[in-house]
């Protein structure tokens, strides 16, 4: 079993849900990523979702657009960033690790010499959030013989034909997007994520995380009633580019917002 | 003795919008079920008579087609070798090809039920030509333009406005073509329920490519037909100038299955291809995916995208259409580059010579047109795509002559 798997299963004993932050690799110096991770995961995280930062974020609102320009002026590659996970395994070997970003960096790199070079690494899943399952056979054929977990997206718009392909595509959890939108949006209706996470697990026994716009403790509170795994990402990237100036701050900072998420999570 | 069948250019793409390895659908998955919809309404639509029949209206009597073909016979001669025609798409209303798409994606807008309409634009000629169609449809249009391209195309942002479109700066990225068209995706995964995005160019997921291309492709059938009753014959070469490739497209579609008929497509060199500062992915760029579909791109070796130079904005996009992609690995098309100085020498010679003042995007064809032509006979022909007027580019043109307008 992967260990994303190993970790849904214990939470699972512990009738507990996950608390996944994003961050994006880089930002705002290549220095503070690998400090950051393990801050996180004192302060609760369960799992990890790395940002690999890309020039053209098409499915990112502004918050975690600037992030990537930030990482991008330090010339953060694909390999710099899995530099920085097994600098991370290097210590804690038991904390998964998923890669967020977009498909292109991936491509160009090559699918064989990713997987590769992210097992190697200690990479633990991958989500690339422009390649739908149906051109993602190729891709898959590469990581999943490498023991790395594809994440795939399930939107407010996908159909249940659509679902199913997507479950069957995923390993690890699948990803609810929980608004019709970009990253940070601000219209979450907890009502239609019940609905849709209810939905969902019709079609798999795969653990649900559920992201975008869970910008709250008790926004993650409600999340968690519904879903395995509550993500955050634009709160905590805020966080750190309003510290853009006074990097020794961001661990400290982000540790606390998760901290409030971990208590506010653990009392459902 | 076995006769081997000839390929079909013409049956591309395959159901999920591939052209060989490239196209396809890559983008978020809110957008999947959408572009499902668009696909099935615009298969629906292109085989409804009452559809096409208000669509052939709208070309003949608001666009102004047919376009005529000229044989621009000062300039062949001058030139020397080849015989040199235009397709003149610069005599379209709003003064280029962009509106035989706009006009057909908006109708399809209305037929889904949808009213509002969000496009990109670079230089602004299809943000223009967008702004039209909603203007007169009446539906609310929204067009994003990178800050930097608002800053150099002033006279076509007013334009938007009088239309009655809302012009959207784009701050993010590079601030030009490319994060216009970003913003638009966004735009479109936040509004999907109510909103049409219309592409410019042939580029995107599946189905536009595609779409775009059967729009455009008027401008070929039409140049097939009077080719033949001008000159008696089909021409010898095609030529037209490749950002995105919609006119390029439009018109080699019709001609691809023609295999005597030589076909050159024409990138933006801007500074020379040596130089790194050029807007030349089929060129000197590697395969990659952007923008919802796999295509040459303009990327450095981590797979980031990078920056693109041109003068003419409507060429300054570091992607292409991935049917050109696809023509290039085959062979069927061959693309080739002009400089931003070969360009603007085109543009002075046909603006003096034949009193046509070109757009600096089609200034590229005809640079090629004419370095070509003089390879080839004097009985022989080539048939370039005027795609626009030029216009919009006197400000640009005049400031290289020290000029303010």
């Amino acid at each position: 079993m992967s260990r994303i798997g190993q970790r849904f299963k214990q939470l699972e004993e512990q009738s507990r849900v996950a608390l996944i932050p994003f961050v994006t690799a880089g930002d705002p110096n290549p220095a503070i990523t690998v400090p950051l991770m393990h801050a996180m995961v004192e302060a609760g995280a369960d799992i990890i979702e790395l940002g690999v930062p890309f020039s053209d974020p098409m499915a990112d609102g502004p918050v975690i657009q600037r992030a990537s320009e930030r990482a991008l002026e330090h010339g953060i590659s694909l390999r710099d960033v899995l530099g920085m996970v097994s600098q991370f395994r290097a210590s804690d070997t038991t904390t998964p690790v998923v890669l967020m970003g977009y498909l292109n960096p991936v491509e160009v790199m090559g699918y064989e010499a990713f997987a590769e070079a992210a097992a190697e690494a200690g990479v633990d899943g991958l989500l690339t959030v422009d390649l739908p399952p149906e051109e993602a056979d190729d891709l898959l054929a590469a990581i999943k013989p490498k023991g790395i977990d594809p994440i795939f997206l399930i939107a407010p718009t996908t159909t249940d034909e659509r679902m199913q392909r997507i479950c069957d595509a995923a390993s690890g959890f699948v990803y609810y997007v929980s608004v019709k939108g970009i990253t940070g949006a601000s219209h979450l209706a907890i009502g239609e994520v019940a609905a849709k996470t209810a939905q969902i697990r019709k079609h798999t026994t795969l653990p649900v995380g559920v992201g975008f716009g869970i910008s709250s403790a008790e926004k993650a509170q409600a999340v968690a009633q519904v879903g395995d795994a509550v993500i955050v990402g634009s709160v905590l990237v805020k966080r750190i580019e309003e510290l853009n100036e006074r990097p020794d701050e961001i661990a400290p900072a982000i540790a606390q917002i998760l901290s409030a998420m971990r208590q506010a999570i653990d009392l459902v | 003795m076995p006769t081997e069948k000839p390929i079909d250019f013409t049956n591309m793409p395959d159901q999920r919008g591939h052209f060989g390895p490239y196209g396809g659908l890559f983008v978020s998955e809110t957008l999947m079920e959408p572009l499902d919809e668009l696909r099935e309404a615009y298969e629906k639509y292109m085989q409804d008579e009452t559809f096409l029949a208000e669509l052939d209206a709208d070309l003949a009597n608001y666009v102004g087609r047919p376009s005529p073909v000229y044989h621009a016979e000062r300039l062949s001669r001058e030139n020397g070798g080849a015989q040199i025609y235009l397709k003149r798409e610069d005599l379209n209303h709003t003064g280029a090809h962009k509106v035989n798409n706009t006009i057909g994606q908006a109708l399809l807008a209305k037929r889904m039920g949808k009213q509002r309409i969000i496009a990109e634009t670079g230089a602004g000629q299809h943000g223009v030509a967008t702004a039209t169609v909603a203007a007169r449809l009446g539906l609310e249009c929204v067009v994003y333009m990178g800050a930097v391209d608002i800053a150099r195309q002033e006279a076509n942002v007013y334009r938007m406005k009088l239309l009655g479109a809302r012009v959207e700066a784009v701050e993010s990225g590079s601030k030009t073509l490319k994060d216009a068209l970003n913003e638009a995706m966004r735009d479109w995964v936040t509004n999907v329920d109510n909103t049409f995005y219309i592409i410019g160019t042939v580029a995107g997921p599946h189905p536009y490519p595609a779409m775009v291309r059967d729009f455009q492709a008027i401008i070929g059938r039409e140049a097939r037909e009077q080719m033949q009753h001008q000159t008696g014959a089909l021409p010898d070469a095609l030529v037209a100038c490749v950002g995105g490739g919609s006119n390029a497209i439009g018109l080699f579609y019709p001609f691809l299955n023609d295999t005597s008929v030589n076909i050159f497509g024409v990138e933006a060199a801007g500074a020379g291809l040596d130089s790194g500062q050029h807007a030349a992915p089929l060129c000197a760029g590697t395969p990659g995916v952007l923008h919802g579909n796999r295509t040459y791109l303009m990327e450095d070796p981590n797979g980031q995208i990078i920056e693109t130079h041109s003068i003419s904005a409507g060429l300054d996009y570091p992607g292409v259409g991935p049917e050109h992609a696809w023509l290039k690995d085959i062979g069927r098309a061959q693309y080739v580059a002009a400089t931003d100085d070969e360009a603007l020498a085109a543009f002075h010679t046909l603006t003096r010579v034949e009193g046509i003042i070109p757009a600096l995007e089609s200034s590229h064809a005809i640079a090629y047109a004419l370095k070509l032509a003089r390879e080839m006979d004097v009985n022989q022909t080539i048939l370039v795509n005027l795609s626009g007027r030029g216009d919009k580019d006197m400000h640009t043109v005049a400031a290289l002559d020290g000029l303010k307008l």
